[in-house]
């Protein structure tokens, strides 16, 4: 049986394919229409399935939706009628879109999956799952546990903002759920809005600036904004947010509380922010820890499963996994609402037609999350060769030596490799590697490559053998989605008069022996590299650790700042030639910038709009 | 006429019957506000609807 899942309409559109309970293929669709974020109808995404997949339209049996147009159109009923005659204007924006668009939204999907293939009467073969239990699914049944507790939170879906679900075998229920306007995602969003970051993408970089700040703020949240119980269940105060009435997330009193108007985008961040994004980090992972010691002590289960926004707050997750409330976490690597497509998918497979779980064993189902786009060497060449591109094709020894030379001599290398990641980090696939070891790769990477803020720590690949070595974690991270310590014999103590810097001045000390992925705290969000998961992205590494001593590397993601990561060869060529990166290995080919046609250099800063 | 069908079925389920004059009156004030207006562009920051 063939299913296609989708998530459209709101964020972060994608499709996904499961053919007989397997996950053949997932994808997010701003990486080809190079929009990010996009929340279009995934018509490239879907094509590029198809093709990949091999499989015809007609084909497929069912397409599950990721949420409930009614139920969200109730929620915004209920909600606006609620707040009367508060609200008017939002309403008065938000009602012509729904009576336009949203509310006809099976009509709608029908309409465009005939683009697809006009032939096929897709009606009858249309399907919906609500957006928390798609998460849920998505968290459990791609996951290596036989039974386990699923915990979903995010910013909102039609009601619920937070779910708690029990899986076991091929079932999967919820039993709790915590509804709007109380929520976990959107309190962390009214923070990253008040930072001055954009909401929905910026949320990582409040996480990235909290270790700057001091959590002084943490009293007043708790104080003023949300009442924690002890089971982990929360209520916020919505006298101080504005997000179910007006156009914004908070409002005059959010603002008198915190003693200023937020941050203006793009202003010089101080020392307020950092101790705002520090409290609200302090304050989320209080609440995140404890839902999950009372989902422990409620459902007695060992294993944990984690989607919905708020489970890439990979800080949080460390500090759950080092509790020991549970024996084993598993989060979902696309655990925003691209996964989601994946989680209706999955629904539709296994509680609505009640087939059978794959299991593969100890390995989970999303298989290192490389379910996107591949290209073929033949195809690389021609497609690299039509940009203008000049390249050498190297054996696969050659061009893995030649890389790991690169990355010891200090060089920025693009890695486009197999398929495509599915899911917001580039996990080697589509990846910019550096030298972990050299101080100055963050901010060269920063500032030359990525053009982002010189705050933004970078994340390390490590072999999976190698990470307890390295960093206080025994466990496997393939996702890049648990944070752990630098161990403390490669740390660098800091001098009495560094001790004494503040906030983004402590940027500028190196940490430890791999500067390049040591946050200021000593953190690093580790992605472990595995020979079964992705064997050329492991012997990279290998190399490189046989040449240096070192089995850690930097990596971030394929794409500047406000761009979608790169998806193909063309993608790749392009980035490479509007930034800094040094060298570029796509398949087998091998481009120096040393040996590009000056004239296809491009200003690619600017080209994108800020996140 | 599926559509009002569906929308029944879905008010039948979630036992929200009394949402339906209240349904009445914002889809006729929606399409005033429609034909004022002509363009329904998504609002806000945060894509809660």
């Amino acid at each position: 049986m063939r299913i296609l899942g989708l998530s459209a309409y709101y964020h972060d559109a994608a499709c996904a394919l499961i053919v007989d309970g397997r996950i053949e293929f997932a994808a997010q669709q701003e990486r080809f229409t190079r929009r990010k974020h996009d929340p279009g109808f995934p018509h490239e995404a879907i094509r590029a399935c198809l093709r990949t997949t091999g499989v015809r339209p007609a084909e497929i049996d069912l397409v599950a939706f990721y949420d409930k147009p009614f139920l969200k159109f109730e929620r915004l009923l209920e909600t606006y009628l609620a707040f009367a005659p508060r609200g008017f204007t939002s309403f008065r924006q938000a009602l012509p879109l729904w009576l336009k668009e949203k509310l006809f939204q099976k009509s709608l999907l029908v309409k465009e999956l005939k683009a697809t293939d006009a032939d096929v009467d897709w009606l009858p073969k249309l399907l919906f799952s609500e957006h928390h239990l798609s998460h849920a699914a998505s968290a459990f049944f791609p996951s290596p546990f036989e039974r386990a507790a699923v915990l979903t939170m995010d910013g909102v879906g039609e009601w619920t903002t937070t779910s708690l679900a029990l899986g076991q075998g091929s079932d999967l229920k919820v039993i709790r759920e915590i509804h709007f306007p109380h929520s976990l995602g959107l309190l962390y969003s009214a923070f990253t809005y008040y930072t001055g970051f954009k909401v929905n993408s910026g949320e990582y970089k409040v996480m990235g600036l909290a270790p700057y700040g001091e959590p002084r703020y943490v009293d007043r949240i708790k104080q003023h904004l949300i009442d924690i119980k002890e089971d982990g269940s929360f209520r916020l105060n919505l006298d101080y947010f504005d997000y179910c009435t007006g156009l914004t997330m908070t409002n005059g009193r959010f603002d008198a509380l915190f003693d200023g108007p937020p941050r203006k985008p793009e202003r010089r961040l101080a020392q307020r922010e950092m101790d705002l994004a520090a409290s609200i980090q302090a304050v989320t992972e209080e609440v995140v820890l404890k839902l999950a010691r009372a989902v422990a002590k409620e459902t007695g289960e060992r294993n944990l499963c984690l989607a919905g926004g708020v489970a890439l707050n990979c800080v949080a997750n460390g500090k759950l996994l080092k509790q020991g409330w549970f024996d084993k976490l598993w989060l979902q690597p696309a655990a925003g609402d691209a996964g989601g497509a994946v989680g209706a998918a999955l629904c539709a497979a296994h509680l609505y037609k009640d087939q059978p779980r794959l299991r593969a064993g100890a390995a989970d189902a999303m298989r290192g999350s490389y379910l996107g786009t591949s290209y073929r060497q033949s195809e690389i060449e021609r497609r690299l060769a039509a940009a203008g591109a000049h390249f050498e094709t190297l054996d696969d020894e050659a061009i893995i030596e030649r890389c790991a030379a690169a990355l010891a001599e200090g060089k920025a290398l693009g890695w486009h490799q197999g398929r495509m990641e599915f899911g917001p980090r580039a996990l080697g696939g589509r990846s910019i590697l550096g030298d972990a070891r050299s101080p100055t790769m963050q901010k060269m990477l920063n500032l030359k490559v990525k053009y982002r803020e010189s705050f933004r720590p970078f994340a390390p690949s490590v072999l999976r053998e190698d990470v307890a070595e390295w960093f206080d974690l025994d466990e496997d991270s393939p996702y890049m989605l648990l944070v752990a310590d630098v161990l403390d014999r490669h740390r660098i103590r800091m001098s009495e008069e560094q001790e004494r810097l503040f906030g983004i001045d402590r940027l500028n000390v190196p940490r430890s022996s791999i500067p390049a992925v040591t946050h200021v705290d000593y953190s690093a969000r580790i992605q472990t590299v595995h020979p079964d998961t992705n064997p050329r992205y492991h012997a990279l590494i290998s190399r490189f650790k046989a040449m240096t001593g070192c089995p850690v590397i930097v990596n971030t993601s394929f794409n500047v700042r406000g761009e979608p990561i790169v998806e193909s060869p063309e993608d790749a060529f392009r980035c490479f030639m509007g930034t800094e990166i040094e060298r570029l290995a796509v398949g087998n080919c091998f481009l120096r910038k040393e040996d590009q046609d000056p004239a296809l250099k491009q200003r690619y800063e600017g080209r994108f709009d800020l996140d | 006429m599926s559509f009002l069908g569906e929308l029944w079925q879905f008010l039948r389920a979630r036992k929200k019957f009394w949402l339906l004059p209240i349904i009445v009156v914002m889809l006729l004030m929606g399409g005033l506000l429609i034909l004022a207006e002509g363009s329904a562009v998504a609002p806000f920051i945060y894509t809660l609807f």
